[in-house]
């Protein structure tokens, strides 16, 4: 498994968005986002995005108020990691025209929903901004 | 749809509201979600589905985002899975793939719904329900949904078989037998035209072989294809991972893929496959010299770059470079030292590394100086990191970096009074077993240990007093190196001690009996010899060496060299001699060197110390004052320890100040006792102490007749409901060696034996004889003179004959150097016990998932006939036997290669044929399984045929030769030779 999990924190360190791609019982995933969100958030912008913890390597990125932050297998690249971060951004950013943290929090679904077109399994698979966002807006529209 | 629509928009505007309501909330939030949880537990039982949905959809929110329960409405969530609008589906479907797990109960009911929404012909609900399958899939799930998704896998609608693909990895994890059916399909999707295919299968591909490589082998050149032609940068990146892995496996493939991936890195712009590139080059091919230069090139940009992103993995790919390359690490060492003053301790982490990889023999010393001086300035963390390296690189196979011993153990003792030190009992570990180890280092060892003990300061410093445990230990053990003993004593004895933990404090003491012992021994050795002396005052030393070779026997020169100047008592002596008596002491050996050495060495600290009796008395009053108190202490250790010492002075105290004041005639005979006693005790603890290999206790047999578990029962038996102290802080043989002390003690008038471990074993074998019930057989040869916890256990489980072992080793071991005693400074001999003492590494052994999944990949590729379902299931032993048989293949493949070469012009047509006519036979399987799925399955047939065109001719023959089952079973294990 590639990608493990992928949270989105804001800076107060309130979780907006959290996926796993195992499965984890409420209390390792509130340990787990407890663990990272203060190893993640205490470093600041001139240290490297990459944190290793436990068995597995975190790569984040902070965008205005809000971290992404992808839990990966250590053999992954952390660059690809970072670009996919990146690319996640632009998705929302071109959904619903500069995103923000509101957005997510009320478009918790359609994040979800971008999120499972890109990635299956800890895998990526989709890597096209149209192909990932042509369902929701077809399901926009139809309903 | 347009009920739907206002539907939709009614319920959004409620998990608005929830939201929204939230955001309002600055105190008392838990309460506000309390109560809507209660909403939410009214509102989902409710019969209209709308309100149902509405509420498990703010459940779904308050479960991802709140952390709160949702598994009591697993039921609910079947429910609205099944739901016919798409809306009340969707969140659903969210709600199950976030909070559903194997061992959720109500999984079995959504088998039906799934089939129907895999079958659907909106593809959105087929990628719903394909989604929510790669989540939760369980063995059952994906068993019954198997034949659904090899349809989905050659769908039409690109969305659809995307999901296909990416739904596979998780199916063949859970159930293997998948693999059968939906292998061959899942590898045309590899050579699929439409990048999004190649790229979603490739990565299933990169996870599969991440686990098992050998298995995917046989794909190697599709994978190739990819490699060389693909433009996708996410998909090179995969198939190089792929690569990373399978060269590993199969060195020909390496020389093929080397070249690829160098162009990739050279002409590439993007840093994320360039890094990959870097990275395959310098974990999988680092035997092709040029591409590694071309991978440091590019390291060395990515380290000087500004991006601390860029300069952490930089560092990290010189640190997987460093094993087998150094040189790309010494090219690069001022980036790296400067890096440990980097901003961010990550970078710094990784650029120590690095240091301590550069570390040889040579230049360990500046290096860790170097080390030792940031470890100063730094900041704890980071402080501990440092000295932890050290320590474990300079510990490392036995300090085989470490020439100068001497300059070790000082460093030690320098890193110990770093002020955020917390690596005390890597510190002690290494004290302790240096000193075992080398004893060369001894005398080193005992200066730094007694500067780290009379120092109160570090007394106060619970991080430190593991060390000082340590140095106790070293000081009391190797007394006879002290330039000074009474002050020794005095640190050993000062009063910030009751700082120290208990134990450690246990160990303090029994030092200080052992200096104390040394300090008597020295002492008594002194009167004879003067006496003696004055007895044939005509020839002086003479009488000296006559009364000295009574006991030393073959190293006269050593020995009066000594001697001479020890008559000489008015100063002028040679302060370097003890030291050149202590250098040549390790090298004698027997137990007669030990005599020798005891007396040897006291007569070097005699000069300059003078025991006299004042001196004596005022340490006899030392140890009374210190330890008065303690005899009544609550601490067990500590009460035992201090009587033991301070009986041995009442008994020795009779005798003594008696014994002062008398003339020179009655001397001897007065004595006779005390300096027996004291003979006795320093006999004990001047016996040599070695390291003990880890697999000591298992070569010691088992006695015949021996009932471990018989007594144990009867212990049982016996005590009832007496706990059993499990983690006290002493093991079980320490009152034992009391005991054997005061035996000693106590039978001191009828001895006759000077071999205390002799005797005393004989008594304890009486001892055992009545109470041999409660004794465990290992414990009985421990010796007394260690008291010191890790050795003292290590011991317990030794017995005797071992021990005698392991000393002939280290005397045999210590008679090097002899021989060749010129060199300028040689690298003292360092004790190692032939086997044992390496920790061995288990082999992780595969799960039987993963197993049967690599089973299944190898028969579905090398075309091994199928075996029912039935059997494999079972992760049994046949399953493994035939696993053995295939890897059995694999090793034999390089010469079926070399064969094939010369008798088949085109064998890689051979391989993708035999795995096709293997799909061909599961086709065939399938079709008596669902009739229904014929027509699809050869419209399908046909289609491929129409891709492969330009192959078609060599497969046709591949074909006809595949008809025949012989034919299947030559070709199974073919590799394709387009890796030569």
């Amino acid at each position: 498994m590639g990608i493990r999990f992928i949270l989105m924190v804001n800076k107060q360190g309130q979780t907006r968005l959290a996926q796993y791609y195992e499965y984890l019982t409420l209390e390792e995933r509130r340990a787990l986002e407890g663990e990272i969100v203060r190893k993640c958030l205490a470093r600041n912008e001139q240290q490297c995005s990459f944190v290793e913890h436990r068995n597995y390597k975190i790569v984040y990125r902070r965008y205005a108020s809000l971290f992404f932050l992808v839990g990966v297998d250590n053999d992954e690249n952390e660059l690809a990691i970072l670009e996919f971060i990146h690319l996640l951004v632009e998705t929302m950013d071109r959904h619903f025209g500069n995103v923000c943290e509101l957005d997510i929090m009320f478009h918790l679904e359609k994040a979800h929903f971008m999120l499972e077109e890109m990635v299956m399994n800890g895998c990526i698979v989709e890597t096209s901004k149209s192909n990932i966002l042509s369902p929701i807006q077809l399901m926009d529209k139809t309903s | 749809m347009a009920g739907s629509s206002i539907m939709e928009t009614l319920f959004q505007r409620t998990l608005d509201d929830i939201i929204k309501g939230l955001r309002l909330q600055l105190i008392g939030e838990s309460a506000f979600i309390s109560k809507a949880m209660e909403e939410i537990r009214r509102e989902i039982k409710s019969t209209d589905p709308h309100t149902k949905s509405t509420a498990l959809q703010k459940l779904t929110y308050f479960n991802s985002v709140h952390g709160l329960d949702m598994s009591w409405a697993a039921f609910h969530v079947v429910e609205v899975i099944g739901s016919s609008r798409f809306a009340h589906k969707k969140i659903g479907y969210l709600a199950a793939s976030q909070s559903f797990h194997d061992g959720t109960d109500v999984m079995l009911l959504i088998t039906n719904q799934l089939r129907k929404d895999l079958t659907s012909t909106n593809e959105f609900e087929v990628s719903l329900a394909l989604e929510c399958l790669s989540r939760i899939a369980t063995l059952d799930l994906a068993r019954d949904l198997t034949p659904e998704i090899f349809t989905l896998l050659s769908s039409s609608k690109n969305l659809v078989r995307k999901k296909a693909i990416g739904v596979i990895l998780r199916v063949f994890g859970v159930y293997p037998d998948a693999v059968r059916v939906c292998f061959k399909r899942l590898v045309e999707n590899l050579e699929s035209p439409d990048p999004q295919m190649v790229s979603a299968t490739v990565g299933v591909f990169c996870e599969l072989a991440s686990k098992d490589p050998g298995s995917y082998l046989p794909l190697a050149p599709e994978f190739y294809k990819i490699l060389v032609d693909s433009k996708n940068n996410w998909i090179l990146i995969k198939v190089m991972k792929i690569f990373a892995k399978l060269v590993q496996l199969e060195p020909r493939l390496a020389k093929r893929v080397v070249e690829p991936i160098c162009e990739h890195m050279a002409r590439t712009g993007a840093k994320s496959l360039m890094f990959e590139c870097v990275r395959t080059i310098v974990t999988s091919l680092a035997e092709y010299e040029s591409a590694v230069k071309l991978a440091v090139v590019k390291i060395r940009e990515l380290l000087i770059d500004d991006d601390p992103n860029l300069k952490y993995l930089g560092l990290q790919a010189l640190s997987i470079v460093a094993s087998k390359h150094l040189w790309a690490v010494l090219e690069n060492k001022e980036v790296v030292i400067k890096s440990l003053s980097d901003a961010d301790p990550n970078i710094k982490l990784e650029s120590l590394r690095l240091v301590m990889a550069m570390v040889s023999d040579s230049n360990v010393s500046e290096i860790s100086r170097v080390l030792v001086n940031y470890a100063l300035k730094s900041d704890p963390e980071f402080c501990n990191e440092i000295l932890g390296s050290i320590l474990s690189t300079c510990g490392r196979n036995f300090y085989e970096k470490i020439i100068d011993f001497d300059w070790y153990v000082s460093l030690l003792g320098e890193m110990s009074r770093i002020p955020h030190c917390q690596k005390g009992e890597e510190v002690e570990n290494q004290f302790i077993d240096i000193g075992m180890r080398v004893k060369d280092v001894r005398p080193e060892l005992v200066r730094v240990a007694r500067d780290l003990l009379i120092d109160p300061a570090l007394l106060g410093n619970p991080f430190l007093n593991r060390i000082l445990s340590a140095a106790a230990w070293v000081s009391g053990e190797y007394v006879e190196f002290s330039k000074n003993p009474f002050e020794l004593m005095e640190a050993l004895l000062q009063p910030r001690t009751s700082l120290l933990s208990p134990s450690i404090r246990a160990v303090y003491i029994h030092s200080a009996f052992k200096v104390l012992i040394f300090c008597l021994h020295s002492y008594f050795f002194q009167r004879k010899t003067i006496a003696s002396s004055s007895l044939s005052s005509n020839d002086l030393a003479q009488g000296v060496s006559d009364s000295v070779s009574v006991r030393e026997s073959p190293k006269g020169s050593g020995s009066a060299t000594c001697e001479a100047p020890a008559n000489e008592l008015d100063g002028g002596f040679n302060p370097r001699i003890p030291s050149q008596l202590s250098k040549d002491i390790p090298t004698g050996n027997g137990d007669d060197m030990i005599v020798t050495h005891g007396q040897t060495s006291s007569f070097a600290s005699l000069e300059k110390n003078s025991f006299t009796e004042d001196s004596i008395s005022n340490l006899l009053n030392l140890i009374e004052m210190a330890l008065g108190p303690l005899s009544v202490s609550h601490e067990i250790e500590l009460q035992e320890r201090a009587r033991n010492i301070l009986g041995f002075i009442e008994l020795i105290k009779q005798e003594i100040p008696g014994s002062l004041d008398q003339g020179e005639g009655n001397f001897e005979r007065e004595q006779l006792k005390a300096s027996e006693v004291i003979n006795v005790m320093r006999d004990a603890f001047s016996k040599e102490l070695g390291p003990v290999s880890i697999s000591a206790q298992e070569r010691v047999p088992v006695p015949d007749g021996l009932m471990l578990n018989e007594n144990l029962c009867d212990l049982e038996k016996i005590c009832g409901d007496v706990q059993l102290p499990s983690t006290s802080s002493f093991s079980l043989g320490t009152p034992h060696s009391k005991e054997k002390i005061g035996v000693s003690l106590l039978n001191l008038q009828s001895k006759e034996e000077s071999e205390p471990s002799t005797e005393s074993t004989s008594l304890l074998a009486e001892h055992r004889k009545r109470h041999g019930l409660y004794y465990l057989s290992s414990e009985k040869n421990e010796i007394s003179s260690t008291d010191y916890p890790p050795a003292n256990e290590m011991k317990l489980q030794d017995d005797l004959h071992d021990d005698a072992e392991d000393l002939v080793k280290l005397t045999e071991q210590s008679l090097v150097p002899k021989k060749k005693p010129n060199h300028a400074k040689p690298r003292p001999v360092v004790v190692r016990l032939d086997e044992g003492d390496e920790v061995s590494i288990v082999a992780k052994k595969p799960d039987s998932k993963d197993d049967l999944l690599s089973g299944a990949v190898r028969d579905v590729l090398f075309g091994n006939e199928a075996i029912p379902t039935s059997s494999r299931r079972n992760p049994s032993d046949k399953s493994s036997s035939k696993r053995k048989g295939k890897e059995k293949v694999n090793i034999d493949l390089p010469s079926e290669l070399k064969e094939n070469l010369g008798d088949e012009e085109k064998p890689d047509l051979g391989n993708p044929s035999s795995r096709r006519s293997k799909h061909r036979t599961h086709g065939k399987e399938r079709r008596h399984r669902s009739p229904g799925k014929n027509d699809e399955e050869r419209e399908e047939n046909v289609q491929k045929e129409k891709q492969k065109s330009s192959h078609r001719h060599g497969r046709h023959k591949a074909r006809q030769r595949a008809d025949g089952p012989l034919n299947v079973v030559a070709q199974a294990a073919v590799i394709p030779d387009f890796l030569l």
